[in-house]
């Protein structure tokens, strides 16, 4: 075997990580009588793949690289693997989820075995999810990247009709299933491109085919399509919000967190490293912008509206993944226009972005499953007051919620910062089309950075302020160990990556040099090491750890004015704006608190209302005022149902056509004939 | 010289007549009628072989077309013409398209083989070239019957027409296949219309009627 001789380091180590999951998948059917054995069993190994793809990752990024062809697959195909910068960054992305989600599932699938549930399910298809992934990752030939990433969607199919008694979770199951599916069919035409272009199957082969213009636009397109309606592009991203709140909450923080990252990835490597930079059009970038922009926006405006936690997290997925669309976008159109550094700024901060959502995405989907742990629902308006029975989930989830709304001193801040920069950096450009694009696309972004500020405001606010709406919410109980563990260790990295930009950058460099051959080395310090200098110091430069410490100054002295000896301070609970005694009914609402902006935005909302009044005999007397608003999301009106139900015509008239008699098949057999003798004797 | 001019004059009428009688066969109300054209339609194929067996030098052709007059011309029609009369079913000819229409798409498709045939004849250099665009016709023609008429038994003999058609085409085209498949095939006809009958007699007790449209209607009903 000379996998095990392989000197690789970083090799051998994101081999065990895929092999732990694989003991895991293997090992859970065989502990099906003892739960509570299986339920460790499953988590800690995935824990332990976790621990040891982080471990590759940084083992990879600092240079160590290396390649394998692995013993299985067909015999004149066998599967190759290798990890190089762009692959140990992702490997290092799925581990700093993988390993915390791990952990946290020993607790939070705790109440499914007290509940007497099955882990049967799970306990397969939680650690083959994870190993499709890892192994997408790793893949160096088309043929490998396939087998995995369908052993990804499949698994992750089962994951969502995890509760597959209610008929809602089956239906966001199929639609799930038939969007994975035209993906990986728009990939596999994307590979068939490159394949035809290079004759071969295996990364290596595809780099150096040659490609003209045309079929690289067509491998772009298809891998952009494909790649983006698994990441949940506006508009292919019907599938996320149905998908991921059915999910087990440790299951839809990966799915979350790491899956659409791992489409990420499958677009760098196919456009940055398959096509490569060189093969670049000036327009590919526009229409990552204008994708991104919209995602971003359109993500964060749906997410407003929801009132169902999960449901509201995958919008701002959408949101998330948009926002590194326009780095990727950014980096894409200054690549095609020949400024190779800013491209790679722009890489640099689509990949930190991507980093960062999987963290801070990770924690709040795990804090999202505490929540629905200690309370049983899903439903924001029914929760409230939680920070009193669960401090340390609150001030986990506080943490990501501050990170997600991109706000010092956490990393979320630090990637849109690098974006933005990034983008003030246009002038550089001749053209002028994308020059008056970018500004525009720079703003949207800014805005969905503010409205995701606000809806996060109305998250924590909600949720965790204020009194409890519900019975179910006031006994909520804070939850185990091991769930504030594994919510412990993402919030401590968003702290980490957002005070140590300056650390961390340096470490994923190596992907751009890999990717278009440019440092950004020699210019992220150029000062102290304390400052953080996307381009030079002149033009803009970051200090976290000052921040930090000025920040920590200011806390203290407001606290120190306020908490002053005999200084009588005056508590009232949250959203009672001063009024001593409300009742939890009359508290702001999670539909109250976006009512603004739904009225802004009505146009984009088409918001349906019902106001259903009982009155007393007397017409005037109002007895009760039941008031719902319904937000549909326009893209399934508007673009899926028109294609659904034009599939399902055309479906109809051709099953018409199979139910005609022995007269009609005779014609259609006789006009094939005439036909095709017609166009013989042309 | 003279009598090939004359003979080759013979299978070119003979041809047409083959034609007119495809258009017959699409023409007739009555169903007996129908048999007669198909009986005579055999006579003409029967003629033409023997025609075309004088200016080959093709001796099997004789005896090819002995078994074509006594297989097609009197046999076929005669076992069509017991199960008519045992099943009385000499009504009238249904068809699902009208008269006019049907003769109008049966022009059109002459013209179409006309089109089609005139690359292949040009290239050819045999006695009978000019009859391919005819026999591709008449396989048309004999397709058109069975597309375009209700009863089971019309359709069989839409399907006896093709058969005639396929054999004229392979005479006029190549002057005869191979001793052993023309006997194959004439065999096949043959059992062809002995099972024919066998199901025209399955399906009348089984739906009580031939008309195709009942039949499916009833079968969807099960």
């Amino acid at each position: 075997m000379h996998l095990l001789a392989s000197t690789s380091c970083s090799l051998q180590l994101a081999l065990a990580a895929m092999f732990s999951v694989l003991l895991a998948a293997l090992l859970s059917p065989c502990l099906g009588k003892r739960s509570d054995l299986q339920r460790l069993a499953i988590s800690l190994l995935i824990a332990l793949s976790g621990a040891l793809a982080i471990a590759a990752g940084i083992s990879g990024l600092l240079g160590d690289t290396a390649a394998a062809t692995l013993p299985i697959g067909l015999p004149w195909l066998p599967m190759h693997i290798h990890i190089d910068a762009l692959a140990a960054f992702f490997m290092l992305t799925i581990g700093v989820l993988l390993m915390p989600v791990g952990i946290y599932s020993v607790g939070y699938m705790k109440s499914f075995t007290a509940n007497g549930q099955s882990l049967a399910q799970l306990g397969i298809f939680l650690p083959l999810f994870a190993l499709g992934m890892e192994g997408v990752v790793m893949a160096d030939d088309a043929y490998a990247f396939m087998v995995f990433w369908e052993l990804m969607s499949v698994s992750s199919y089962f994951l969502v009709t995890w509760e597959h008694a209610h008929e809602q979770n089956r239906r966001a199951g199929f639609l799930y299933l038939l969007m994975a599916h035209l993906a990986g069919l728009l990939i596999l035409g994307s590979f068939a491109v490159l394949y035809a272009a290079s004759g071969s199957f295996t990364f290596a082969g595809m780099r150096g085919g040659e490609l003209s213009a045309g079929m690289a636009t067509a491998a772009f397109l298809l891998a952009a399509f494909g790649f983006g309606m698994k990441a949940g592009v506006v508009p292919l991203h019907a599938w996320l919000p149905e998908a991921h709140p059915v999910a087990p909450s440790n299951a839809s923080a990966l799915m979350s967190g790491i899956m659409l990252k791992v489409a990420i990835f499958g677009f760098i490597r196919v456009t940055w490293d398959l096509v490569g930079s060189d093969a670049f059009i000036w327009w590919w970038g526009g229409l990552l912008l204008a994708a991104g922009s919209s995602s971003a926006l359109g993500g964060v405006l749906m997410a407003l509206q929801q009132h169902d936690l999960k449901r509201l997290l995958a919008y701002h997925s959408v949101e998330n993944i948009g926002i590194i669309l326009i780095g990727l976008g950014l980096a894409m159109i200054f690549a095609a226009a020949g400024h190779p550094l800013i491209a790679a700024l722009g890489l640099i901060a689509a990949l930190y972005h991507t980093i960062n959502h999987a963290l801070f995405k990770g924690l709040l989907f795990m804090g999202a499953g505490a929540v629905l742990h200690a309370t049983g629902s899903r439903d924001m308006e029914s929760m409230g007051g939680l920070i009193r029975h669960m401090p340390i989930t609150a001030a986990l989830f506080l943490v990501a919620s501050i990170s997600i709304a991109a706000l010092p001193p956490f990393n979320g801040f630090v990637s849109e910062w690098l974006t933005f920069q990034t983008a003030l950096l246009t002038p550089e450009l001749d053209n002028t089309l994308l020059a008056a694009l970018i500004p525009f696309s720079a703003s949207m972004l800014a805005l969905a950075g503010a409205l995701a500020a606000a809806c996060f405001v109305k998250v924590f606010g909600i949720v965790f302020q204020g009194n409890a709406r519900s019975k179910a919410a006031e006994q909520a109980h804070e939850v185990d160990r091991w769930m504030q563990i594994g919510m412990a260790i993402p919030a401590l990295f968003c702290l980490l990556l957002g005070v140590l930009p300056t650390l961390f950058i340096p470490l994923i460099d190596s992907v751009p040099q890999l990717l278009i051959h440019h440092s950004l080395a020699a210019s992220v310090q150029a000062g102290h090491w304390l400052w953080l200098t996307p381009i030079s110091a002149e033009r803009a430069a970051y200090a976290a750890p000052l921040l930090i410490t000025g920040l920590l100054l200011v806390g203290g002295l407001l606290y120190w004015r306020l908490h002053r000896r005999n200084n009588r301070i005056l508590r009232g609970s949250v959203w009672s704006c001063g009024h001593p005694h409300l009742n939890p009914r009359m508290q702001y609402t999670a539909t109250s608190f976006s009512q603004p902006l739904r009225r802004i935005f009505s146009g984009i909302y088409q918001p349906d209302k019902h106001l259903g009044n009982a009155y007393e005999d007397h017409p005037l007397i109002v007895r009760k005022i039941a008031y719902a608003v319904h937000v549909k999301d326009l893209a399934f009106d508007k673009l899926y149902r028109p294609i659904g139900t034009a599939t399902h015509h055309l479906a109809d008239r051709i099953a018409r056509e199979h139910g005609r008699g022995m007269h009609a098949y005779l014609a259609y057999i006789f006009i094939s004939i005439i036909a095709l003798l017609i166009w013989i004797a042309r | 010289m003279n009598q090939l001019m004359f003979i080759q004059e013979a299978i070119s009428i003979a041809a047409s007549l083959m034609l007119l009688i495809s258009f017959a066969l699409l023409a007739q109300h009555r169903l007996l009628s129908v048999l007669h054209w198909f009986s005579a339609q055999g006579i003409v194929l029967a003629i033409t072989t023997l025609l075309v067996a004088l200016i080959s030098d093709h001796d099997e052709l004789y005896f090819s077309a002995a078994m074509t007059l006594l297989l097609k011309g009197a046999l076929l029609p005669w076992l069509l013409w017991r199960i008519i009369m045992k099943m009385h079913i000499h009504r009238e000819v249904e068809p699902m398209v009208n008269m006019p229409v049907t003769m109008m798409i049966a022009l059109g498709l002459v013209l179409v083989s006309f089109h089609i045939a005139l690359p292949i004849e040009a290239i050819s250099d045999l006695a009978t070239h000019n009859t391919l665009a005819i026999a591709t016709a008449t396989v048309f023609l004999g397709m058109l019957m069975m597309i375009t008429r209700k009863k089971a038994v019309t359709q069989v003999i839409g399907f006896l027409s093709i058969e005639n058609a396929l054999f004229f085409t392979a005479i006029g085209a190549t002057h005869g296949m191979p001793m052993i498949v023309e006997i194959g095939v004439a065999f096949d006809v043959l059992i062809a219309a002995i099972i024919f009958g066998l199901f025209f007699t399955q399906m009348r007790s089984t739906f009580d009627s031939l008309d195709i449209e009942e039949i499916e209607a009833k079968a969807k009903r099960r």
